[in-house]
């Protein structure tokens, strides 16, 4: 393999990994804060995606705006989500949670075939982020710039939202003890809202992202992203932000160079990720970045 | 300790699911969808085994990554139903069953149209891998398939019970060999390939010994790289095959996973040609790939550019009235598999199962709107492909190449 060939492979990674990692990074929030792996997540991604086809389609916002309100619409939608399918179940066991979370996954899945139909969708592209670009040999997308860019402004954005303002604060109490945190005065409902239409906000960019770069759309788009995502943000340390993105990217970029290096293991690459997923649980459970909780006995 | 366990708990769940194909686990939950869906083409309440009735049954992806393909199949089957409504002075029922594109579901779509709907004699699947999940249920069950656009030869071999109305890949592999050695003089080849479909695999296989046979070289495939179906991301497989600067890609798949592929290879600065098989004939490979797959040529079925028999024109005019649109090479196959059946209904005179696959054996000559069908003895049929390219965002018709 050529320097040039290595490089390629290298800017094909870190464009997929970047992509993980903006859907990882609301996953693991939502799971940091709550404790709740929203399985849906994946899916809320995909409304992202249809959301935005119509936006540009059937009205005439310019495109930059349709992003952003297809992505402020998803994020309601997931507010409406946990108000339906988790929040009546805030007391009971998280096993109970979880099932329902596979539920609403399902749910949205089918519901995603009945309305928006079987057959693919292709994605409209604005022309100004459908351009390719030559660096010295190598030839990419300029989406391939944008979207780690987006995704390291929004890491830095939420990290200051979550440590600096006083939201994030009452976020990081609930995350310790919602009993307490609400004896602390703090409104538990509308802290868990905020905290989903974050999340969901984020799985709808990570949709916009990924429809611009995969012009496909299809019901069932979010299911095998939603997973990945998940061992993204497992890697890093589920409930860490900044493994999320770590994560993410040691999962493109490893799918990129088992595809380079071993050719022949290509029909594998799915499993790549859930092989890694088992190391990390029986070698370091927490992840790479997640600290070490002490669970009482 | 605990939370460990759970963990691990957890990933089994997952990988479980991924085994099962997510795609396939998901979409269990839409029975209730496809169940309305054909109670409603069966009117709701017919008295099933009604002996005024005759019943055919339908199998093809409604949903899932080869929802096109099958809508396209069965709006042929319903204008056929509609232009032939009656056979034997009985009425013809046609009921859809969606297979999800998936192999299970392909499998169990048939089983119930067999059980439960008792149908005489079945037309489907668009997708080689999903028909042959339906063989072994026919062959078992002693009723007739006849399948619109599975090319792969497996489909119908050893199998009495399923026919065909489409040429099969080894023929459609040495026609875009003899494209690209003879039109574009290439000397050398890559192959990118779905490794999950029996079609993909088996149209690459044919291209490939075609190929080395014509340029006489045991090394002008230079590199196979592989995917699975539902992978977005080919950036590396392409990047894999560009080190190898090949003169020709051949890349049959689905027609979404395929228009990715290209728009990848192109983004990547990739000018080489790419060639592929006929399940690129779809509107999304159009709209997914957009500028990427200009030029980009294949083989198919049937063009509406160059009606074969008499039955074509009319089947075009039609077409054109009732979706207001060109026909394409599946709704014309599936158009054309429904005429076979009621032929062979008509020369059985009887609607047992056995009587149609009996009668269906010996289709001779039959004319189709597609060509002349006559089916052989593994229930294929020999026809021309016709060639075609992205031209303005538009198939345009190249040539027509007959079997020898």
């Amino acid at each position: 393999m050529s320097g040039m060939d290595f490089l390629q492979h290298l800017a094909n990674g870190i464009s997929l990994g970047s992509l993980y990692a903006l859907i990882a990074i609301g996953y693991t929030m939502v799971y940091g804060i709550l404790r709740l792996i929203n399985f849906a997540h994946g899916d809320i991604f995909m409304l992202g995606g249809y959301l935005t086809f119509y936006g540009i389609m059937f009205t005439s916002i310019p495109w930059w705006l349709v992003f952003i309100l297809a992505s402020v619409l998803t994020g309601l939608i997931g507010l409406l989500l946990e108000k339906i399918a988790y929040k009546p179940l805030r007391d009971a066991p998280r096993i109970t949670v979880l099932i329902s979370a596979i539920g609403a996954s399902f749910f949205l899945q089918n519901f995603g075939i009945v309305v928006f139909g079987g057959r693919p969708k292709a994605f409209p592209i604005p022309d100004v982020l459908n351009k390719v670009v030559n660096l010295g040999g190598v030839s990419i997308n300029i989406i391939t710039f944008i979207i780690p860019t987006i995704t390291i402004i929004l890491l830095i954005a939420l990290t200051y939202f979550i440590n600096k303002t006083k939201t994030g604060m009452a976020m990081r109490a609930l995350s310790r003890d919602y009993e307490t945190a609400r004896l602390m005065g703090i409104d538990v409902n509308k802290i868990i809202s905020i905290t989903f239409f974050i999340g969901s906000f984020l799985a709808a960019v990570g949709g916009v992202m990924w429809g611009t770069k995969y012009p496909q759309l299809l019901p069932l788009m979010g299911a095998m992203p939603g997973i990945k995502c998940f061992i993204a943000a497992v890697i890093g340390g589920i409930g860490n932000i900044g493994g999320a993105v770590l994560g993410g990217f040691i999962l493109g970029l490893g799918e990129i160079l088992l595809v380079a290096f071993f050719s022949n293991l290509t029909g594998y690459r799915d499993a790549f990720a859930f092989v890694l997923l088992i190391i990390i649980l029986l070698v370091k459970p927490t992840g790479l970045l997640g600290e070490k909780t002490t669970e009482k006995v | 300790m605990k939370r460990r366990l759970g963990l691990l708990l957890l990933v089994a769940v997952l990988i479980i699911s991924l085994l099962s194909g997510c795609g396939n686990s998901a979409t269990e939950e839409t029975g209730g969808d496809t169940e309305l869906e054909s109670s409603e083409e069966t009117g709701g309440d017919t008295a099933s085994g009604s002996s005024d009735v005759i019943k055919i049954g339908v199998f093809e992806p409604i949903t899932g990554v080869n929802a096109a393909g099958g809508e396209m199949t069965v709006e042929g089957i319903e204008l056929a139903n509609e232009t032939m409504p009656e056979v034997l002075g009985k009425e013809v029922e046609i009921v859809i069953v969606d297979n999800k594109s998936d192999k299970v579901e392909a499998a169990n779509a048939v089983s119930r149209l067999i059980e439960k709907e008792g149908v005489s004699a079945i037309i489907g699947s668009y997708g080689s891998s999903l028909s042959m999940a339906a063989g072994d249920i026919v062959k078992e069950n002693q009723v007739p398939a006849v399948g619109c656009s599975p090319t792969n030869p497996l489909v119908t071999l050893n199998n009495d019970y399923y026919f065909r109305v489409c040429f099969i890949d080894p023929f459609q592999g040495t026609v875009m060999a003899n494209y690209a050695v003879n039109e574009l003089g290439a000397q050398t080849a890559a192959i990118i390939q779905d490794v999950t479909q029996d079609y993909s695999v088996g149209l690459s296989k044919y291209f490939v010994d075609a190929f080395v046979e014509l340029t006489g070289n045991e090394d002008a495939i230079l590199e196979t790289s592989s995917y699975n179906t539902g992978d977005q991301d080919f950036t590396a497989q392409i990047t894999n095959v560009q080190s190898k600067n090949p003169d020709v890609i051949f890349a049959p798949g689905n027609y979404g996973e395929c228009a990715l592929l290209i728009k990848q290879a192109r983004d990547q600065g990739i000018d080489t040609p790419i060639l592929g098989g006929d399940t690129w004939e779809s509107p999304e490979f159009l709209s997914i790939g957009g500028d990427s797959v200009e030029g980009i040529v294949f083989s198919t079925h049937f063009t509406a550019e160059a009606p074969v028999t008499e039955l074509s024109e009319e089947f075009l005019n039609q077409y054109r009235e009732k979706y207001d649109k060109e026909a394409n090479a599946f709704a014309a196959l599936g158009y054309d598999a429904y005429m076979v059946i009621m032929d062979a209904i008509e020369r059985a005179n009887s609607a047992e199962p056995q009587a149609i696959k009996d009668a269906l054996a010996e289709t001779e000559r039959f004319t189709g709107a597609t060509g002349y069908i006559t089916l052989d003895e593994n229930g294929d049929a020999v026809k021309s492909a016709i060639i075609k390219r992205v031209e303005n965002g538009e198939f345009v018709y190249l040539t027509t190449v007959d079997p020898n």
